[in-house]
């Protein structure tokens, strides 16, 4: 393992800490920028819905499995099935997926 | 469950009555926060799992999956910190995508401290404050009355046991499974995020209006030439903060809503906590986690 990691962990956990550990010690009255409030609530699914779109396409060994699996999950999602649900079945679209490419190429 | 039994019988065996008054453990809390976390720790265990095939994918070492999992404990982060450390990115770039993913945790943060009971000290309050995710969030916030420290205390040894053995487990798993179903679970991750953010745009508009900016933003950083030699650390920053300010410029939240979102969110949580709890049931053994429940009620 390289140093460079060890000061990568330490860097994130730093960051990480720090967030979560100023405010619950330090503060204890409520943030009252409705602006700020706004941001801070719409952040998450900002963040979450830049990171899987476009990555989740790259996210397997071919762009059609990987479609197809985001797919399957974005159907179950709808139906508001819970998280191991939709992650499990989009696996297993995505694995069938490949496994028909394979057999297809060969 | 078995778990569970084991950590009560542990805390009946050690001081029985020494120190009531000075140092006084409300151990009956404490197991309470237990048992409250196992839903949330069986979660963990599948999206930690999902991690850390992730990671290994990367070219990281399971130990380093398992490290990273142990010092942070936030999905979403941890996700963007592993192409950042795979490329060798700027100290800097890691620093800014964390504090812009995590920034969230300050907010659940605030409003747990506003709820913090008296004898929850500042000293306990920073040593206890990396336990504090989405759904940890929720089970401390819903609690009627004031926060204690043994339940808040009691809230955070399982999930992060199951935060840690998922991650490992992963890792390991995704050196030594095949290589078609190793591809194929790389997906899992993606999967479950896409599982948070759908319901909720499909019931707010402007969450949606939220997701599908950000998404908007990304592609441009994928796809687009001179965009591209951003680094994606960096590129996820200003997808962020651009989709969630404008947003916000667009859909503010009214002052009361701020507290009602954050109850309503955390209702949610606990929802779909009590949701796995079934699913768990059905898996174990149904009449012996029936007699608790009735005892618990």
């Amino acid at each position: 393992m390289s140093l460079k990691f060890y000061i990568y962990l330490f860097v994130m956990s730093f960051v990480t800490f720090l967030i979560r550990m100023i405010p619950f010690t330090f503060l204890n009255k409520k943030i009252k920028s409705r602006f700020l409030n706004s941001v801070l609530f719409y952040m998450p699914y900002a963040v979450l819905a830049a990171m899987t779109v476009p990555a989740v396409f790259y996210s397997t060994s071919s762009v059609y499995s990987a479609a197809f699996g985001f797919a399957v999950a974005i159907i179950l999602s709808f139906l508001k099935k819970s998280l191991i649900t939709v992650a499990l079945c989009s696996s297993a679209g995505a694995l069938a997926v490949e496994f028909l490419i394979s057999v297809i190429l060969k | 469950m078995a778990k569970n039994k084991s950590f009560l019988n542990k805390n009946r065996n050690k001081k029985p009555t020494a120190n009531i008054t000075k140092n006084y453990f409300n151990k009956s809390l404490f197991v309470m926060g237990l048992k409250n976390s196992v839903p949330v720790g069986l979660g963990y265990l599948s999206v930690s799992f999902a991690f850390g095939i992730f990671a290994v994918s990367k070219g990281m070492k399971p130990i380093e999956a398992l490290l990273i999992s142990m010092f942070n404990l936030t999905s979403a982060g941890q996700l963007a910190a592993v192409p950042i450390i795979a490329s060798g990115g700027k100290f800097i770039e890691l620093a800014l995508t964390e504090f812009i993913i995590n920034i969230r945790y300050s907010l659940m943060s605030i409003l747990l401290a506003e709820k913090a009971d008296k004898n929850f000290t500042a000293k306990k309050r920073a040593a206890l404050s990396f336990g504090i995710t989405d759904e940890i969030f929720a089970l401390g916030y819903l609690r009627n009355g004031s926060l204690k420290y043994e339940y808040f205390f009691g809230l955070l040894p399982i999930p992060y046991f199951c935060w840690s053995i998922g991650s490992i487990l992963g890792a390991v798993a995704g050196n030594i499974l095949p290589q078609i179903i190793i591809s194929a679970l790389g997906i899992m991750i993606y999967a479950m995020f896409t599982a948070i953010v759908l319901p909720e745009a499909k019931k707010q508009k402007a969450v949606a209006f939220c997701s599908l900016l950000s998404i908007a933003l990304s592609l441009a950083f994928y796809y687009i030439k001179f965009l591209k030699a951003v680094p994606a650390g960096f590129a996820l920053i200003i997808c962020a903060v651009a989709a969630s300010v404008i947003s916000a410029l667009i859909f503010p939240k009214k002052d009361e809503e701020e507290t009602e979102t954050a109850k309503e969110t955390a209702e949610e949580i606990t929802k779909e906590l009590k949701e796995e709890v079934k699913k768990a049931e059905k898996i174990t053994k149904p009449k012996k986690i029936k007699k608790q429940k009735e005892k618990t009620n």
